[in-house]
């Protein structure tokens, strides 16, 4: 479903972040990516959501090549992937109901799904009680899981979670990853990027070690071998 | 869809205008000084031109005719003169109004009356008094009224005294005043408009920058550009309305209060009924200005912030 093709980014001149990644992703695949700080996880990421652009190479969502999509083109792809990031970023001035409301009105659901549909991630996150809090009334670990509904909200293909659990204690760490194993048990794809060796050895799916911007290894049944 | 997304776009704005109540408090606040500047450049705009008008109408042209003049040469002269295109008004007092007018004048003057009555004969002469359209213009008819008394030189002169000779020295001053202080008033103007849309942009660039990162999250959740802007450049119209409401209710008081001072000053213009007489126009450059400058600047300020 997901296919890196020779993939290189090279930032100024420096080291390249990536240099010549080809991987592919099937669907309802679950695969952690780690590495340490700098390995080249967050910059692959960010490829796949077109944040920024390889320098050669290309990348395939299905069929098509990502980065020669149009502006309208892009925003529907977008709305297929649901991102979750280390730091949360939720809309600090939207309640936990506004958040999510807001991925599904950008997708141009109509009210009545917003009304049945937000409370019902919600709940499936377990914050069914918190729906009108803003962020920065909820914890870490809270504020994670309506970033969570809020990536799921769309019924994506594909979860991509950027170090979800980097700034979470254990436990908030622990509810994460068994949501997005049922996610991923649901049918969605799951790329997660992290460096927690007890999440991986956890999971027991297929682990992609990164260094220096390379893929060192690729495991279908990983533990953390950094 | 599209009636969905005005609809999410209008709530999104009022509630990020209500929930963001201090920044939306101080660009209203810095817009409304800006069109407090507007608006009172209107008002000082209508003074100054009243003023200059005034003055304007004082100045003219006047033919003094000798006793044994003529009325039809006078009358024919008048029509030469009309004839002129810097000419706006020819005034004909015959020597009869001009005796009238002068016993009027002197009504309480017992002794020049009878002064005047011992006299058989009027002493008065016929006049013309002539305005040009614009002051620079007294120059040109006076010289085409030498002309002509230097043309009928040979006969017996009609022409007693003409009084721009006289007021020549005032008059040219007056003319360099108002084109000085037209061009200095267009310059102030011209600053004090550019400085504050400046600060007024800056002021919602700086409350748009404190939304970069929501702005891109949006970005990476799919929302099209359209319906980011949207809720930011309603928001920015709404600035834009409460401030020139703010800025009209202000004015009222204002020129209420500043009225009677005007028209004392100035004579002729009440400045509080300037106001009310203009009221549909000042209404719309004040509240059109603050709608504009609002939806273009967060418009503006949002773009860069777009390109993710």
């Amino acid at each position: 479903m997901i296919y890196f093709d020779n993939v290189s980014k090279i930032y100024n001149g420096n080291e390249p972040a990536l240099q010549d990644i080809t991987l592919s992703v099937e669907q309802s695949e679950f695969v952690s990516i780690v590495g340490h700080s700098g390995a080249g996880k967050t910059t692959l990421l960010k490829m796949l959501l077109v944040e920024d652009s390889p320098t050669s190479g290309s990348i395939f969502f299905e069929s098509a090549n990502i980065h020669n999509l149009s502006r309208e083109e892009l925003n529907k792809l977008r709305r297929r992937i649901g991102m979750v990031f280390q730091d949360f970023r939720l809309i600090s001035n939207k309640t936990a109901y506004e958040n999510i409301a807001f991925a599904m009105e950008a997708a141009g659901r109509s009210e009545e799904e917003i009304s049945t549909d937000v409370p019902y991630v919600l709940d499936l996150v377990d914050l069914g009680d918190k729906i009108w809090n803003f962020p920065r009334e909820l914890s870490g670990g809270e504020q994670q899981r309506v970033a969570i509904a809020r990536a799921i909200v769309n019924q994506p293909d594909v979860v991509i979670a950027d170090e979800p659990t980097g700034n979470l204690d254990p436990v908030s760490t622990f509810d994460i990853v068994q949501i997005l194993k049922k996610i991923n048990d649901l049918g969605t794809t799951v790329l997660l990027a992290t460096h927690n060796k007890g999440v991986i050895d956890s999971l027991g799916r297929r682990v992609i070690t990164m260094d220096g911007g390379r893929i060192i290894r690729d495991d279908k049944t990983g533990q953390y071998a950094l | 869809m599209w009636w969905t997304n005005v609809k999410r776009i209008i709530k999104y704005g009022s509630v990020g205008f209500i929930r963001n109540s201090f920044v939306s408090l101080s660009t209203i606040l810095v817009m409304t000084v800006t069109l407090f500047v507007i608006g009172s450049l209107i008002f000082i705009g209508a003074v100054l031109n009243n003023t200059l008008n005034q003055v304007r109408n004082k100045v003219d042209i006047n033919v003094y005719f000798v006793t044994t003049a003529n009325e039809g040469n006078i009358l024919s002269l008048k029509k030469s003169i009309e004839a002129l295109a810097e000419v706006s008004s020819v005034e004909y007092v015959s020597r009869e109004q001009a005796l009238s007018e002068f016993r009027k004048r002197h009504a309480n003057d017992q002794l020049t009356l009878q002064a005047l009555d011992e006299l058989n004969e009027n002493p008065l002469g016929a006049s013309l008094s002539i305005r040009a359209k614009e002051t620079s213009q007294y120059e040109g008819i006076a010289t085409f009224l030498e002309n002509d008394v230097a043309v009928s030189a040979g006969k017996e002169p009609i022409i007693e005294k003409i009084n721009f000779f006289q007021n020549k020295v005032a008059i040219d001053r007056l003319t360099r005043i108002i084109d000085s202080s037209k061009k200095f008033g267009i310059a102030i103007i011209i600053f004090l408009l550019v400085s504050s849309i400046m600060i007024t942009f800056n002021t919602i660039r700086l409350a748009i920058y404190t939304s970069r990162d929501e702005i891109s999250v949006m970005k990476l959740v799919g929302a099209g550009n359209s319906y980011v802007r949207g809720p930011f450049v309603f928001e920015g119209v709404l600035y834009g309305v409460v401030a020139g409401v703010i800025t009209l209710i202000l004015f009222y008081p204002l020129t209420l209060w500043l009225g009677p001072v005007t028209e004392g000053f100035f004579n002729d213009i009440n400045i509080f009924q300037y106001y009310l007489d203009n009221f549909g126009q000042i209404f719309l450059i004040i509240m059109g200005t603050g709608i504009l400058l609002g939806a273009t600047s967060s418009y503006l300020a949002v773009r860069r912030y777009l390109k993710v």
